[in-house]
């Protein structure tokens, strides 16, 4: 009588586990869902285009610089490398940096100036899947320039 | 909720040199995506949106930050140093509220 009452009741709790196990992932399954208005390749690109006002833009001079493998997305290190000689002739006017997989695409940009001497920055930023990052350049001709790497992430770094 | 900045300017540099500045801004960079686990409500953003740096009063280089910075923002810089001065760093968080740093430094 005894040992079956308790048996009873271990099934008991292991089934108010199991139901709350399922709870959980339901919850983490919404949690997800709502988080799917992510930025798209076309989207970044919108933004850049956006941004540096449509003007026609070439690929090169801008380097983007991420680990090739980001185990945890929550912080990752970015470094922005622009070839510009930094004179008060040609420098770099701004950087806008896009992330083609985040739940928005812009990550950061930068108003530089010649009193920096070097074009080049370093942040740390959130990655929510594997994507490309990219980075358009504005010289102070108005020419733009811009730069992709692609990063693979283990674990998000976005929301919960 | 701490706001601590923390910078990294060189106490001396040769005139012409290339001298790198670092920034720290303890912050959680709440991004506005991310849910209460208890209420399921979404938590409000909360976000360092902007970042300056003067040398003697003007603008050496400024950044608008957006949620996909990392918590606890780091910017690394550069800088030509020119003459002896301070730089001026400032964090505006979203509501308006500014947090301000700086560091000086001797050019020979």
């Amino acid at each position: 009588m005894s040992t079956k009452s308790t048996k009873t009741a271990v099934l008991e709790r292991r089934q108010v586990l199991k139901g709350v196990g399922f709870g959980a992932l339901a919850l983490a399954g919404t949690g997800l869902a709502s988080r799917e208005a992510l930025a798209t390749p076309e989207k970044a690109t919108e933004y850049l285009a956006k941004m540096t006002g449509g003007a026609a833009s070439k690929e090169g001079r801008v380097t983007v610089k991420l680990p090739e493998i980001a185990e945890n997305g929550r912080t990752v290190p970015i470094t922005i490398s622009i070839d510009s000689p930094m004179t008060d002739n040609d420098y770099v006017k701004s950087v806008f940096v896009v992330a083609e997989g985040n739940p928005s695409p812009e990550v950061i940009s930068f108003t530089m100036s010649p009193a920096m001497g070097k074009a080049e920055v370093s942040t740390r930023m959130r990655l929510g899947k594997t994507q490309n990052v990219r980075a358009a350049a504005i010289m102070s001709d108005g020419s733009v320039f811009t730069g992709t790497k692609q990063v693979k992430v283990t674990i998000g770094g976005c929301g919960g | 909720m701490s706001k601590k900045p923390r910078v990294k300017v060189p106490k001396q540099a040769k005139a012409g040199e290339l001298i790198q500045l670092k920034t720290l801004m303890s912050h959680v960079m709440e991004t506005g995506n991310r849910k209460d686990s208890k209420t399921g409500k979404l938590i409000p953003r909360q976000i360092i949106n902007k970042f300056v740096c003067k040398f003697n009063g003007k603008e050496v280089m400024s950044a608008e930050l957006q949620p996909a910075i990392a918590a606890n923002p780091y910017i690394a810089f550069y800088a030509k140093a020119t003459e002896s001065g301070t730089f001026d760093f400032e964090w505006t968080e979203d509501g308006g509220e500014v947090i301000k740093a700086s560091g000086e430094i001797t050019v020979s």
